[in-house]
């Protein structure tokens, strides 16, 4: 056997970017069990770690790339190491100092990002196409509410419904609303998960200045990725602004009495919570909320569900790469929606849409269950 | 002597600790120069005897009436230099300390920076030290008697050590009987003693003995008072039965009709409503659960009362408040343990045969619910088990210090389960600690067994079946991490090995002994490593878990030690109180009562005949906030006058 070294030189570069936390892990192994990777394939979080701590990652690996980003073994770490954090590191490791190759799908789906502002390479100025005949203004300054999609509601024609439904929603409720259209970039805040820093940097000063430029006081968004980024990283960059959910929003209209459900929704309900919004960030009631407003909806709760729920493989930029059929955490939740014999499985950020429906297709459930976004389930009922 | 201050001055080099930065005969000479200084010396330690004997030679022979010692920090060494000027025959607060160590030398690498510091702080202590006027310590009566509080092992050893040695004791205790969480155990590591053979014995000691009064069912009410004159106010709950009357016969228990959860056993067994908690139960007198018992709740049935032949039950019986005085207290008030649920993965109340540490020792208990023999909730004998480790310790989530002795019990109850079963036990761990005496040589001998020990923290504990095998099992779910695997082990039993934590009362006791905790919440000892029984409030001494988690040999011996702290008090007859109070002037003093709150110590209380404040010196820590918060200015701090500190700030700015 040829013996290891540590590389301290490595070591301090991954614990300069990932945190001097990573010096706390104590190699118990809750990471590598809470990981949803273990339920398709192996994928030893904890050995990651540390081959970290002595600076002997092996960058090629293709479990560089692996981490979704879901939060579930963060929140577990009984010595609060920020494993996301350390992940991040080592891509950046790879991006920035070009120690391996960047998956092909990933790097290509961030030059687009950093080309056009949208990982499908679409043009910029048909960014704001979705909305062209519901009459949607852009935002100007004093406007009330910027209603900010994400690139793929605004790009990707299977998940544009969204972003139509949303629009036809507060048009109804009478919102003063107004879309960034081609002045938007993309958020980033996948791109930086993903390790390319230079890029989230450039795509956050875009946002920003556009943002404060106009004026912007509040954003509502659709993605709970947008909402991570714009509301716990782009204030450290300069950019501080009030931001809220799409579910968060519509029920604060629905409490408000602005908007009113007055036709009756019946459907068996399963909510699919989102990493960005439950794990992440707490929000596990609003959208709940919203789905019980809705008159006949019957609500149902998946196995892991809540701070449990299992991620449906999108964030960390994966959404971008590809999964190998037999390994994709999607198939397991449509396996587990069927089981509850919903009719619909409802979800509130369009990466679990885009991965979720590429499941129900890619097992030929279609006739059993729909993929809805909870806006559209809320459209449903005006 | 005369009355002309004489002042000699001392620079001590500390080895090199001083004398590597500071330039010693400087600031020696510097001394030289100032008003009132009769001679300055340097010497390497002026701390050891041929230092002190410096000191008190030049004191004697050229007739020095106050010292400077210009040298490490006041806490290491002051006393040591008061005793030196007490030898010397002149009153011991005629010392000033320059502290040019933790102040000067080790905070700077700058030769020339820290000299002049030096200089200044010498020059200071020098000013200063012309004003000291002579104090003296006055001490008071020691009462001889000691409040333990916590009837365990902890309270059961300091109270007998301290009755044997022939001072009375007041035991108090929470529970109808003493013996604690001890009692519960069924054998103890490494030994494998049963823990009712080795404790039973020192309690009935505790309920005979003629220098202990035991106060069961009882509480700490109130507090007052300082060391070696302590008030303390207990309430005796009502057992509502006559304890002179009562033979423990046991009629009472036998014919009861109803039937609630044991709190002993840990819910797993069932008591009556007039119970002794345990057969050993010293005192062994039961009491009534006003709770479940029929007469209380609906006026029916008096049973007991009929069946007993001493006419002992009395319904009427009122709590009783005692007021007891004591010199000292021992608090032994022992732990709690961490409640699992919360750590909804682990499944503890949800799903079947999942149970803690406590529930299992009643378990295996042949005292316990099923006369020792382990068994699940339907009856049956355990094909398998898994022991996990560390649940709500060692994490940040829930308790970050680790409990101590959970590896060892982890180890021992894999032996109970060998040796009453032919069950696969399986421990989860993430770092076997066994520290102690004979602690690693049961580790060898457990792993002898054929226990199976994976190394990693249990992720999930689930009843949803993977495969065939898992069905109607409990399925363990961790990587283990020497091998670097995802592992999933179907069992029939889970034993959560759950945390200690401090009990739940615990922020009312430290608020009522006025004693701090540290911020795992038990009890703070005044220094970890030197002295871990006593407190930063004399008189008031922490043992066993209160003060942290650990096992019964270092309880037996922290009870000890604090016995033997008390019964040095004790021996001593007085207590010392340091010189250095407050004093309110009362021809100043307007009554407003400002300083009242303001006392962190509640030393100042108001004479309403004479409509002005007063200090008690004995509870007084000399703190000064009572000087600086006085509207009046009437109240002086004896040894921080206000020309003290003024001369202080003077020479240090000179």
């Amino acid at each position: 056997m040829t013996p290891v070294t540590p590389l301290k030189e490595v070591a301090d570069i991954i614990s300069e970017e990932g945190g001097e936390a990573l010096r706390l892990c104590y190699q118990c192994g809750t990471c590598t069990a809470a990981c949803p990777w273990n339920r398709v394939r192996d994928f030893v979080v904890r050995r990651i770690m540390h081959q970290g701590q002595l600076g002997i990652t092996d960058f090629e690996d293709e479990e560089v790339w692996l981490c979704a980003t879901c939060n579930n073994c963060v929140k577990r770490c009984p010595r609060g190491v920020e494993i996301i954090d350390v992940m991040r590191a080592l891509r950046r490791v790879v991006t920035e100092l070009g120690v391996a190759k960047v998956p092909d799908s990933l790097r290509l789906s961030i030059k687009n990002i950093s080309g056009l502002g949208n990982p499908l390479g679409e043009p910029e100025e048909r960014r704001a196409d979705w909305a062209r005949d519901l009459d949607v203004k852009l935002y100007t300054e004093g406007t009330e509410l910027l209603y900010f999609p994400c690139c793929i509601p605004e790009y990707d024609p299977s998940v544009q419904k969204v972003a139509r439904a949303m629009a036809t929603i507060l048009k109804r409720a009478g919102v003063d609303f107004g879309i960034l259209g081609n002045r938007a970039s993309c958020c980033g805040e996948s791109v930086r998960k993903a390790g390319d820093e230079g890029v989230f940097q450039h795509l956050a000063q875009n946002n920003i200045s556009s943002l404060t430029e106009l004026g912007v006081k509040r954003i509502m968004v659709s993605s709970p990725h947008c909402y991570h980024t714009f509301k716990n990283e782009y204030p450290a960059l300069g950019g501080s602004f009030s931001v809220v959910h799409a579910t968060q929003y519509l029920l604060e209209i629905i409490k408000q009495g602005r908007l009113k459900l007055g036709k009756e929704v019946n459907l068996k309900v399963a909510y699919h919570d989102p990493c960005y919004l439950g794990r992440h960030n707490g929000i596990y009631e609003e959208p709940r909320e919203v789905l019980r407003s809705i008159p006949g909806l019957e609500l149902m709760e998946l196995a892991d569900h809540g701070e449990d729920s299992l991620c449906c493989g999108g964030g960390g930029g994966r959404i971008w790469m590809e999964t190998k059929s037999g390994e994709r955490f999607s198939d397991i939740r449509i396996e587990q929606a069927l089981k509850l014999e919903a009719d619909v499985l409802a979800v509130a950020c369009p990466y679990c849409m885009l991965n979720l429906n590429d499941s129900v297709l890619t097992l030929d459930k279609g006739d059993a269950i729909k993929v809805r976004d909870i806006t559209e389930l809320v459209a449903e009922a005006l | 002597m005369g009355s002309e201050p004489r002042i000699g001055v001392y620079i001590c080099h500390c080895g090199s600790n001083i004398a590597g930065t500071v330039d010693t005969e400087a600031v020696t000479e510097f001394a030289r120069g100032l008003e009132a200084v009769v001679l300055a010396r340097n010497y390497v330690f002026m701390c050891s005897e041929p230092g002190q004997e410096i000191i008190q030679i030049d004191i004697k022979e050229l007739c020095l009436n106050r010292i400077v010692v210009a040298a490490c920090s006041p806490t290491m060494h002051e006393a040591t230099f008061r005793r030196v000027l007490e030898k010397a025959g002149i009153n011991p607060y005629l010392i000033e300390i320059a502290n040019i160590r933790e102040h000067c030398s080790w905070v700077t690498e700058d030769r020339e920076l820290a000299t002049e510091k030096a200089k200044a702080l010498v020059g200071a202590a020098v000013s200063r030290v012309y004003y000291h006027r002579p104090l003296e310590t006055r001490r008071l009566p020691f009462t001889p008697a000691t409040l333990v509080v916590g009837g365990g092992i902890a309270g059961i050893q300091a109270a007998l050590e301290i009755a044997d040695a022939g001072s009375p004791v007041y035991l108090v205790e929470r529970e109808p009987s003493i013996g604690g969480h001890m009692i519960q155990l069924d054998k103890t590591f490494p030994t494998l003693d049963c823990s009712s053979c080795i404790l039973t014995p020192k309690m009935t000691r505790v309920g005979s003995h003629p220098n202990i009064e035991l106060l069961s069912l009882s509480r700490v009410e109130e507090v007052s008072g300082y060391i070696g004159n302590f008030r303390v106010k207990i309430r005796k709950k009502a057992r509502y039965i006559d304890a002179e009357k009562c033979n423990g016969c046991g009629l009472c228990q036998e014919k009861c009709p109803i039937k609630t959860a044991s709190e002993f056993d840990m819910g797993l067994g069932k008591r009556k409503a007039i119970y002794t908690p345990f057969a050993q139960a010293v005192p062994n007198i039961p009491v009534i659960d006003t709770e479940h018992c029929t007469y209380f709740l609906k006026g029916k049935c008096r049973l007991c009362e009929q069946v007993c032949e001493r006419g002992a039950i009395d319904f009427e019986q009122q709590d009783e408040v005692v007021e007891l005085e004591v010199g000292s207290a021992i608090l032994a008030s022992g732990f709690g343990i961490f409640d699992p649920t919360p750590i909804a993965r682990y499944g503890y109340g949800r799903l079947n045969n999942v149970i803690t540490s406590l529930e299992f020792e009643r378990l295996v208990s042949s005292s316990g619910p099923t006369g020792g023999e382990i068994t699940l909730k339907d009856g049956t004998t355990p094909r398998s088990v898994a022991i996990v480790h560390c649940v709500g310790s060692r994490d940040k989530n829930y308790h970050e210090y680790c409990s101590r002795v959970c590896c060892m019990y982890a180890l021992k109850y894999a032996h109970l389960i060998k040796e009453k079963t032919a069950a696969e036990v399986y421990n989860y761990y993430i770092d076997m600690r066994c520290f102690g005496k004979g602690y690693e040589e049961f580790y060898e001998r457990l792993s002898g067994e054929g226990v199976t020990f994976i190394r990693g923290k249990v992720g999930e504990i689930t009843d949803q079946a993977g495969s065939n095998e898992e069905k109607g099992k409990l399925v363990v779910v961790a990587e283990d991490t020497l091998l670097g695997v995802l592992t999933r082990v179907p069992v029939d039993m889970v034993i959560l090995c759950v945390a200690l934590e401090p009990p739940p009362d615990v922020a009312a006791m430290a608020r009522l002994f006025n004693i701090s905790r540290s911020a795992d919440g038990f009890f703070l000892e005044r220094h970890p490593k030197l002295d871990p029984v006593a407190t930063t409030t004399d008189g008031v001494f922490v043992v066993g878990c209160a003060q942290g988690p650990k096992d019964i040999p270092d309880t037996v011996a922290q009870a000890s030690a604090a016995a033997a702290r008390v019964l040095a008090l004790i021996s001593q007859g007085e207590v010392e109180i340091e010189a250095a109070t407050a004093v309110v002037d009362e021809r100043i003093c307007s009554g407003c009562r400002y300083c009242i709150p303001i006392c962190p110590y509640t030393a100042i209380s108001f004479d309403e005949e004479k409509m002005v404040c007063q200090v008690n010196e004995a509870l007084c820590k000399g703190c000064g906030a009572c000087v600086g918060g006085c509207p009046s200015d009437a109240i002086s701090l004896s040894h921080f006058t206000n020309e003290q500190i003024a001369a202080q700030m003077e020479g240090m700015l000179a």
